[in-house]
């Protein structure tokens, strides 16, 4: 991966239209979407490539609705994806010892509910598509030693020595975001006291595409198909009380406690992987915007993944920020401009609390065992089953399909 | 022709101007509302031009080997886009500071642009021709307004645009343009317009065609306060804008 190129010679001054901190999922995608719409690029991460590439970095893999597979498409990200991603056929979403339980099919809607593809996938799709676009340049493993936004223009000091001028600085650095605190933007934090435990398994059984939710009294369980029909992804939300314990379990013990969440429908299973933690709040920033400043991606909003949308909902900002960039673009109106930054905001930030509402209601409702509570969610499971029109608004919104949609995600360039 | 013509330029109006020149580029600033609707004037004014020369907006500098003057060009907001999509643009305004203040943020933006204090009716009697003409939000501050359009007109090349806005005379206006943004948002310093020098679009399109213009188009420009965005409709009651042509 040569497109990452710490710059030779320190106190080099670099200019651009657009600077983005951060590369990861969000922040790398935007990078080549702009570069793509003729916007030049420098994105800015502090680990390598080849870190973030590593089996241990991150072992998560991600669904992705299809209106996001329209971004990663358009933009040239997906095809350098394709031979690795698992189409997810059917969703089937139970309660804990409910006879009932709602089931997506993929034949109600006509196309597939979306795909898995692991998170290394996608970074390597990202970075193989930004070495092939010249207005694009990625710098890592660089970081941020000083950040100036002046009525003017943006000026970044790198820990290279070299110095990036650019109209408007992204910040897409994930949930601890450095330059949303540089900004003295303030999030609010809702804890929810559980962590997600992420594998990958191997089991006997063909998984068919099929990806299951199960909302457990300790919180919800998904099973997520991966390419080749034998592995899966989980996400397994715990108590943090329980976290420690769990993972200093013995391994036969540790097995005795997935297979007790997992079943025997897929015949024998084993862990594949390192098993990772991550603790899950609900944080969203107050505002998404500053003086020549841009919020993307978990750096503005970071949800619980139950309903796996932290990623998408950070391609949806990123189609909405390149579609009101283009436009400014083709204006002539500067790019880091108040009104234009506005447009973003409005756009993006009622879309973003609604998922991040829906998503928490989903958690507190199902992660707890009142009785009442329970018979509800079994009603409702059930009576959505049965209303077909409101089980397809409820798929399309899961796959991104509602809502006014910027043009990549309709699968158009802007 | 005998005795030199009357000027269009008001002093007490361009001191006005003079006073607030440092916040011209400031978007939170006395000049926020010039900000907050530059976009969608900005879209008018492409939209039409590719149409009348026919450019494509999508290209990289679509209106490259175009001739632009804005006329009350004020701290450059429109001369600085234009310049970007490739019209060579000459910036005119009476007020001295204004051209100051223009003239250093085009260099700071690395944008070429001829920034001019001058008269648009002495441009018109050296016989200086420009395919495109601006004159927005300015007629409400000069005098002889039918003169000051005349010039504007005449310097229009054949086949050439002109573009004009302004707010109109009506009570929604007295009471949106100049008691709300005035007083109540505190969006403009007081006394920024005197509402009896609005003008009607029927004396607008008039005062053009006097000099030989058709006027094409003429749509509103609306602001909706709940989401705070400016959009163009067909409410002429408050803020319009107008494009029209030499043929
Ligand atoms: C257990 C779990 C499962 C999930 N499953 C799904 C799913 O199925 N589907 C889905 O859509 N989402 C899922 N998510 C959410 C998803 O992973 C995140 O929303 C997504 O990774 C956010 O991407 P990002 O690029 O905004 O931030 P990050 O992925 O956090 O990337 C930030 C990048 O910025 C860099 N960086 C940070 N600070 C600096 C700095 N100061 N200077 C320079 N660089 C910096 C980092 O190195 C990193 O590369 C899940 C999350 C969890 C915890
Ligand atoms: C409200 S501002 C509009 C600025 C700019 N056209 C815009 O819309 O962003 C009006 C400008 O007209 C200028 N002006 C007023 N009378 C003028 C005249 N007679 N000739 C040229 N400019 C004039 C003022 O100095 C001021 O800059």
């Amino acid at each position: 991966m040569s497109s990452s190129t710490p710059l030779a010679s320190s106190g080099a001054t670099l200019t651009t239209d657009v600077l983005i901190i951060g590369g990861g999922l969000v922040g790398g995608t935007l990078g080549c979407a702009l570069a793509q719409h003729g916007i030049g690029a420098v994105v800015v991460d502090r680990d390598s490539q080849d870190h973030l590439l590593e089996d241990d970095y991150d072992g998560r893999s991600s669904a992705i609705a299809g209106a996001c597979q329209r971004i990663l498409q358009v933009v040239g990200i997906w095809e350098h994806m394709k031979p690795d991603v698992q189409p997810i056929l059917d969703i089937r979403v139970t309660d804990s010892d409910s006879p009932f339980y709602l089931h997506y099919d993929h034949q109600d809607v006509g196309e597939e509910m979306g795909w898995m593809a692991s998170n290394r996938t996608i970074r390597r799709g990202i970075f193989a598509r930004s070495a092939e676009l010249p207005n694009l340049t990625m710098l890592a493993p660089v970081s941020l030693v000083s950040l100036e936004r002046t009525q003017d223009g943006v000026t970044a000091v790198l820990s290279d020595g070299s110095t990036v001028r650019a109209a408007l600085v992204v910040a897409a650095d994930g949930r601890r975001s450095q330059v949303r605190q540089m900004a003295g933007i303030s999030i609010t934090t809702l804890p929810y006291h559980q962590s997600g435990i992420v594998m990958t398994v191997w089991h006997e059984k063909d998984h068919q595409g099929i990806a299951h939710e199960r909302f457990l009294a300790s919180g919800p369980f998904a099973i997520l198909p991966l390419p080749g029909g034998h592995h899966s992804s989980l996400v397994w939300t715990e108590k943090d009380s329980l976290i420690d314990s769990l993972l200093s379990l013995s391994p036969q013990e540790f097995h005795a406690e997935l297979i007790s969440r997992f079943g025997s429908f897929l015949g024998e299973v084993k862990v594949v992987s390192k098993v990772f933690a991550y603790p899950l709040t609900l944080q969203f920033a107050d505002r998404y915007i500053d003086r020549r400043l841009a919020l993307v991606g978990d750096a503005a909003h970071g949800m619980h993944p139950v309903a796996g949308q932290g990623m998408n909902y950070g391609l949806r900002d990123v189609a909405a920020l390149v579609e009101v960039l283009v436009n400014a673009k083709r204006l002539g109106v500067d790019l880091g401009s108040t009104a234009i930054l506005t447009d973003y905001q409005r756009w993006r930030r009622p879309d973003n609390m609604l998922m991040l509402g829906m998503t928490d209601g989903i958690v507190r409702l199902f992660s707890n065992d009142i009785k009442p509570l329970r018979l509800a969610r079994t009603l409702g499971l059930a009576a959505v089953n049965r209303l077909p029109k409101l089980k397809v608004f409820f798929m399309k919104h899961a796959m991104g399909d509602v809502g006014k949609l910027p043009r990549l995600m309709r699968g158009e360039s802007c | 022709m005998a005795n030199a013509t009357p000027s269009t330029a008001l002093p007490e109006e361009l001191a006005k101007f003079e006073a607030m020149a440092d916040s011209w580029w400031d978007p939170e600033g006395k000049f926020k509302p010039l900000h907050q609707f530059n976009p969608e004037r900005l879209r008018f004014i492409v939209r039409q031009a590719a149409a009348r020369f026919g450019r494509d907006e999508t290209a990289d500098r679509p209106f490259e080997g175009l001739r632009l003057l804005d006329v009350g060009c004020g701290g450059g907001l429109l001369c600085e886009p234009l310049a970007r999509l490739g019209f060579s643009v000459t910036g005119l305004d009476a007020a001295e500071k204004n051209i100051r203040i223009a003239s250093l943020h085009a260099e700071k933006m690395g944008l070429a642009i001829d920034y001019r204090c001058d008269l648009v009716e002495k441009l018109a009697e050296r016989g200086e021709q420009f395919d495109v003409v601006l004159t927005m939000e300015v007629v409400e501050h000069v005098d002889n307004v039918d003169l000051f359009l005349a010039a504007c007109s005449h310097i229009v090349a054949p086949g050439g645009l002109l573009f004009g806005a302004t707010m109109n005379r009506t009570l929604k206006s007295l009471a949106m343009a100049k008691i709300g943004a005035e007083y109540i948002l505190r969006w403009l310093p007081r006394g920024t317009h005197d509402w009896r020098k609005f003008l009607k679009p029927s004396e607008f399109v008039g005062s053009l065609r006097a000099s030989g213009l058709v006027v094409d188009t003429l749509k509103g420009m609306s602001f909706n306060p709940i989401a705070g965005t400016w959009s163009l409709t067909d409410d002429l009651s408050v803020n319009y804008l107008l494009s029209a042509s030499r043929n």
